[in-house]
């Protein structure tokens, strides 16, 4: 295939080695701050957040030698937008077979930006258990926050306009297989994907 | 009403020939003539309009008595007016049934009361229309109202000897059965065509063999007894092979066509819009073409209405739930021309032939259906076939609103209609 | 999605499969804890049901409780075409209380589209059964089944799956939606009845036909069985009930010479002796109860389909 100089438009903060030592930073810092990993349960928040959450949870198997039970919590149903759009798609939740009660939920988001989709997926959980506490991982914090949300595990915080977009692109779920995060002129004035 | 006796009607084209001028006088037609002077007659400018003789119709619901509030013999009779007929004959499916000489007089009489137009009643086949036992036929022949034509319309006389009986005692008095052809076993429940769509619509299927096979007995049962079949709105084309075939034979058999049949298809029904549920059902664009191709050969004797008025609530509803018909006096004419004289199929001579000349020779009606002549009765209508109208339901003159051509663009428009020389429809109004 | 569900016509293959792959992220739900989901919170679903059809019903009213809807319950016992209340003044009764969706079963064909399409009411129509017409949440509910048992891991789900309706054809909604619907998702449908239950025209429907189960049932992935109506047993239809049995049931013997995939289905209530044997009915090739099961997630995915979004954006 010729090389797609258009397929990145706008300007790459984060390439692949940046993302991968981000990861591994913030996979640390989780196990520190929960002083292993023992109760612990990734939910990613699809699409991006899952495969992230795969990630974070390999580098912390490869540390502590044991298995972080990964899933996914779809957030579609309790979008405060909901009613704004014609009806969406649903996307997977998986909730890991040990379930979530009593256990350390590490919510794993790509961007976090007004704060939406968290408070959305703090009502998911709420609905499917009640674990002892919930951190929030997000690979690059913009700003923006509309409602009192913030990470717990920051990849990167990255200073941006209202005007721009930041666009996450991951090797497992897009076909060029490239991983980046690049800040692009916002199209238009719709909604930014979080 | 106006108390002018005579009427100049200026440059009309009689049967769509030259421009000719028509004195109407003591209630029949004076003079013809170009540059016929007023002297005191009213004068009607005529110029672009064609004259026909007052038209007929032999199939007609006008619901009184008992359904007054679909209809009734007045303001059935303006609607008629307003389509240019001058006669019509109101079907016996009433409340009483007009299956005595009481309820056809009463009839009869509604109708000369209203003035609109002339109207001949039908009588009952069997009491009831219930298809166990003769109707007083010959009471009703005998009565001031003169019945001519039987028909049980609505139901079907399918019991073959019932209806050989009616055939042979009707001979007594030069009546005709007019037959609503549907064999009532193949049509239980039945809602539309059966076709592939009906099955598709879940819609109980009404096969045109239910109407075929009763014709096709009607014609034999007619031709051994010797009398007179008039086949009511026949509508497929088998239908119209039986009836070409019986008259190849030389059969006293005569059929109807009903302006719907010549113009709408059963594809109306995926609508679910009972204002397309009539009986007998819309049929495929085949058997459209095939009406009107024996309308056009002559193997469809007439065009008749079967002006079927109901109130709001029996259509707004679900199909199964709604009853059968719709209107048609006042778009019968205009569906003529679109889909026969539009079409080249017939020229206005014809028209008059189908719509006035044959009803009225069926009917056995004297005094309508003749030719615009010096003598003949003043029965006529002017129409405008350059006219284009958009069809409104609650235009009517009719007291219901089932029209199924509603916002649809028909061509031509009943200028005026004279009854007996005096108008019942002015400038496309109702005097 | 259009705005009305009225016939499985109404759906693109597009359209069906978001709705199967909806309702396998919903079926999950009956793992959870908490069963409910917020997506109708203030939205009002009426189940206006003017036959009894308590299964139905129930499966309806269960869907939309999950989404959060609030369902009102409106049983219209005999049809208007005895004079009670006429659909339209149901209607615009259900108009004044809000309505948001009208969930309908009638005995009318039609009558589902003639509620949408009247001008009665402004709400979302679904057709839970019209007549003889359609029931297209059925069939969704059976294509999500068929799915799950024979689709899922392989590419193109029911494509090419060979699937046999059998019985009562002609006065059967639920294989009118079936036959739209599985050729949609590209499956090959062959209906199989006496010819007295196969309708008129059934030639162009695009659908193989056969008078012959035995030739059938050999070829097929899934077995369909549809319920014999007392009514029809007097109606003519078919000699004697013993003659259909023999000719068009579905017993252990017909039963062993089904391929080892090959799934039965009934979309209930089953009519047993009738058109399906006890012990094929109860049998492992037997997915009848997880039909029901199924039924519950595919109408909670047609209701947040037809009602989670915004109202503006779905063309007619």
């Amino acid at each position: 295939m010729p090389a797609a100089p258009l397929a990145h438009p706008g300007r790459v903060v984060l390439d692949a080695r940046d993302i991968g030592r981000a990861l591994t930073r913030i996979s640390h810092e989780i196990i520190e701050r929960n002083k292993g990993a023992g109760d612990l349960v990734l939910l990613g928040i699809p699409r991006r957040g899952v495969p992230l959450a795969q990630r974070i949870a390999a580098r912390i198997s490869q540390v502590e030698d044991v298995d972080v039970p990964v899933g996914s919590l779809d957030i579609t149903m309790y979008r405060d937008d909901l009613r704004l759009k014609p009806a969406r798609a649903l996307l997977p939740t998986e909730i890991p077979s040990g379930g979530i009660d009593g256990k350390v939920v590490v919510l794993v988001d790509d961007v976090l930006f007004s704060g939406r989709t968290i408070r959305a997926a703090l009502d998911a959980l709420n609905d499917v258990g009640r674990p002892r506490a919930v951190q929030l991982a997000v690979l690059v914090d913009r700003g923006h926050r509309e409602l009192p949300i913030r990470a717990d595990f920051v990849g990167k915080n990255l200073p941006t306009s209202l005007s721009e977009r930041v666009s996450v692109r991951l090797a497992d779920l897009e076909d060029d297989g490239v991983d980046a995060v690049s800040i692009e002129p916002r199209p238009d004035a719709t909604e930014v994907g979080e | 009403m106006t108390s002018v006796s005579s009427y100049l009607i200026k440059s009309v084209r009689i049967l769509g020939g030259e421009p000719t001028d028509l004195l109407l006088k003591d209630g029949v037609v004076a003079e013809i003539g170009t540059g016929l002077s007023a002297d005191g007659a009213e004068v009607v400018d005529a110029d672009g309009l064609i004259a026909l003789p007052g038209l007929v119709d032999l199939h007609t619901h006008l619901r009184e008595p008992g359904r007054e509030d679909a209809e009734t013999v007045e303001t059935g009779t303006r609607a008629a007016a307003m389509g240019g007929f001058t006669a019509v004959h109101a079907m016996a499916n009433t409340t009483p049934v007009a299956d005595t000489a009481g309820v056809v007089e009463q009839v009869w009489r509604l109708g000369r009361e209203a003035g609109y137009c002339d109207v001949y009643p039908v009588g009952a086949v069997t009491v009831g229309l219930k298809g166990e036992q003769l109707a007083e036929l010959g009471a009703m022949a005998d009565s001031a109202a003169r019945v001519r034509v039987f028909s049980d319309d609505g139901h079907c006389v399918s019991d073959p000897l019932l209806m050989r009986r009616a055939l042979e005692y009707v001979k007594a008095f030069d009546g005709v059965v007019a037959q609503h052809a549907q064999d009532p076993r193949l049509t239980e429940g039945a809602q539309m065509n059966e076709s592939e769509l009906s099955g598709r619509l879940g819609l109980a299927g009404w096969p045109a063999v239910a109407e075929e096979a009763i014709i096709a007995r009607d014609c034999l049962l007619t031709a051994h007894v010797g009398s007179r079949l008039h086949v009511c709105h026949v509508s497929t084309a088998g239908s119209v092979e039986i009836v070409r075939d019986a008259k190849r034979k030389g059969w006293n058999v005569t059929a109807e066509a009903c302006p719907h049949h010549l113009l709408l298809t059963d594809e109306l029904a995926a609508t679910y819009d009972p204002i397309y549920k009539v009986n007998p059902p819309l049929r495929s664009a085949g058997d459209v073409e095939a009406l009107r191709a024996g309308l056009a050969d002559g193997t469809i004797d007439i065009v008749a209405t079967d002006h079927a008025p109901h109130p709001h609530e029996d259509k707004d509803c679900e199909w199964a739930a709604a009853a059968f018909g719709m209107l048609g006096l006042e778009t019968a004419l205009s569906i003529v021309q679109h889909t026969m004289v539009d079409t080249g199929l017939l020229d206005w001579a014809g028209v008059a032939d189908r719509l006035s000349y044959a009803p009225a020779r069926i009917g056995r009606v004297a005094d309508h259906g003749q030719p615009i002549e010096v003598g003949a009765p003043a029965n006529i209508a002017l129409y405008d076939p350059a006219a284009t109208r958009t069809i409104e339901a609650s235009a009517s003159a009719s007291l219901s609103r089932n029209t199924p051509y509603a916002g649809m663009d028909l061509p031509g428009r009943i200028e005026a209609t004279f009854l007996r020389g005096r108008p019942t429809v002015l400038d496309g109004k109702l005097v | 999605m259009k705005r009305h569900l009225l016939s499985a016509a109404d759906l693109t293959r597009d359209d069906a499969e978001l709705v199967l792959e909806t309702a396998a992220e919903l079926r999950s739900l009956a793992d959870r804890p908490i069963k409910k989901l917020p997506a109708l919170r203030g939205r009002t679903v009426v189940n206006l049901f003017f036959e009894d059809s308590t299964r139905t019903r129930i499966s309806f009213e269960a869907a939309a409780k999950r989404l959060s809807a609030d369902v009102i319950n409106f049983a219209a016992k005999g049809s208007s075409v005895s004079k009670g209340e006429s659909l339209k003044d149901t209607a615009l009764t259900l108009e004044a209380m809000g309505a948001d969706a009208v969930v309908i079963r009638h005995g009318a064909s039609g009558a589902p589209h003639r509620l949408a399409h009247s001008g009665w009411v402004r709400s979302s129509v679904v057709n839970a059964g019209d007549g003889t017409h359609e029931h297209p949440t059925q069939a969704l509910l059976d294509a999500f089944t068929l799915w799950r048992h024979l689709g899922e891991e392989r590419r193109g789900g029911l494509e090419g799956r060979r699937v046999a309706i059998v019985g009562d054809v002609l006065h059967s909604r639920v294989a009118r939606s079936n036959a739209l619907l599985l050729k949609t998702l590209g499956a090959e449908v062959t209906l199989v009845g006496p010819p007295t239950l196969l309708p008129v025209g059934i030639e162009g429907w695009d659908v193989e036909t056969s008078y012959d189960l035995d030739a059938v049932l050999p070829k097929v992935d899934a077995v369909m069985m549809l319920r014999v109506q007392r009514e029809r047993m007097q109606g003519g239809f078919f000699p004697t009930p013993r003659e259909y049995s023999r000719r068009y049931g579905l017993d252990g013997r017909r039963m062993a010479t089904l391929q080892d995939h090959t799934i039965v289905m009934h979309p209930g209530p089953m009519v047993r002796g009738m058109e399906i044997t006890a012990d094929v009915a109860d049998s492992d090739r037997s997915v009848i109860v997880e039909q029901v099961t199924n039924g519950v997630a595919v109408r909670m995915a047609v209701l947040y389909l037809l009602l989670g979004g915004s109202e503006s954006e779905s063309p007619e």
